[in-house]
């Protein structure tokens, strides 16, 4: 069977495919945070140095792992769309920009509530954790520029341009632990070395990693189709679909 | 992990603030997103009618 790929590539007909996947990974997110955090409360240890503070590790580490991969995913959108000048494009980066922005909170905030039992104190100005609040400033200012051109095709090109520059920041992030001394601890887990926590502790990590992953899918996706029928308001498909939707 | 009863649950072990202060907060924020999508769509389709 062969797939017309490009078929997807407007909005007219993307707008019912995302609403559609939009359905299906919700519930996928409901399901993998519902046993993620079952596992992380019930089955998962206390561990041993932390006690139970450790089990904000559940939230943080999947937010801190998905507000990079959605700036490279932002990004990576961004810059299709001033290549290909295709319209779907900036519609998916504006849509990421406010999701990836809210993991990014997340992280810091989480991180914070961490490090105060663990360190003795809430922030301190290292690369991790400064690279992360840069992390979130790029996002903010993505979409601060996006919302301050009238023109969305030329608030698309400025925002690809910041997006891009941006993300030289996100490898920065990842091997700061490694590349200066911080308080942040190194990396548990990575592909190239076998994790060093416990079996349960990470199976409930990588489930919640999937939960908020499946959640950044959908939420995007309804993003996107709010975009979509802002931006082709005066179309024929979304005056159809307004009817429709009464 | 055994917590014995609900108490011991929302003490975390003396962690309570930490860690229920952070899972509090990431709920409240994801639920804020979804109610704002919600909203932005139902305005969205508002000014097409």
């Amino acid at each position: 069977m062969r797939i017309n790929w490009f078929k997807y590539s407007s909005p007219q007909t993307f707008f019912p495919l995302a609403g559609k996947l939009a359905l299906g990974f919700g519930t996928l997110a409901l399901f993998a945070c519902a046993v993620g955090l079952y596992l992380g409360f019930f089955v998962a240890p206390t561990d041993a140095q932390q006690g139970e503070s450790y089990r904000i590790i559940f939230i943080h580490v999947p937010a801190a792992w998905m507000s990079m991969f959605l700036y490279v995913v932002m990004a990576f959108w961004a810059g299709m769309g001033l290549a290909f000048n295709t319209r779907l494009s900036g519609m998916m980066a504006s849509a990421i920009a406010p999701t990836g922005a809210l993991f990014t909170f997340i992280a810091l905030w989480t991180g914070s509530f961490w490090g105060k039992p663990t360190w003795g104190t809430w922030w301190v100005w290292d690369a991790r954790l400064t690279s992360e609040l840069i992390l979130l400033f790029l996002y903010f200012g993505f979409m601060a520029l996006q919302a301050a051109i009238d023109d969305p095709r030329r608030a698309d090109k400025a925002g690809a341009v910041l997006a891009l520059v941006g993300v030289v920041n996100v490898p920065i992030i990842y091997f700061s632990v490694k590349w200066w001394n911080t308080l942040h601890q190194g990396a548990s887990v990575s592909l190239t070395k076998a994790p060093s926590m416990a079996a349960t502790m990470l199976a409930g990590m990588l489930i919640m990693t999937f939960g908020f992953w499946f959640y950044s899918i959908a939420a995007v996706l309804l993003r996107a189709r709010c975009i979509m029928l802002e931006r082709e308001r005066s179309s024929d498909w979304a005056a159809q679909y307004a009817r429709g939707a009464t | 992990m055994n917590w014995g009863n609900l108490d011991n649950f929302l003490a975390m072990g003396g962690y309570g603030l930490y860690v229920w202060g952070s899972y509090a907060v990431t709920f409240a924020l994801i639920v804020a997103e979804l109610v704002l999508l919600a909203l932005r769509k139902r305005n969205a389709v508002g000014r097409i009618r």
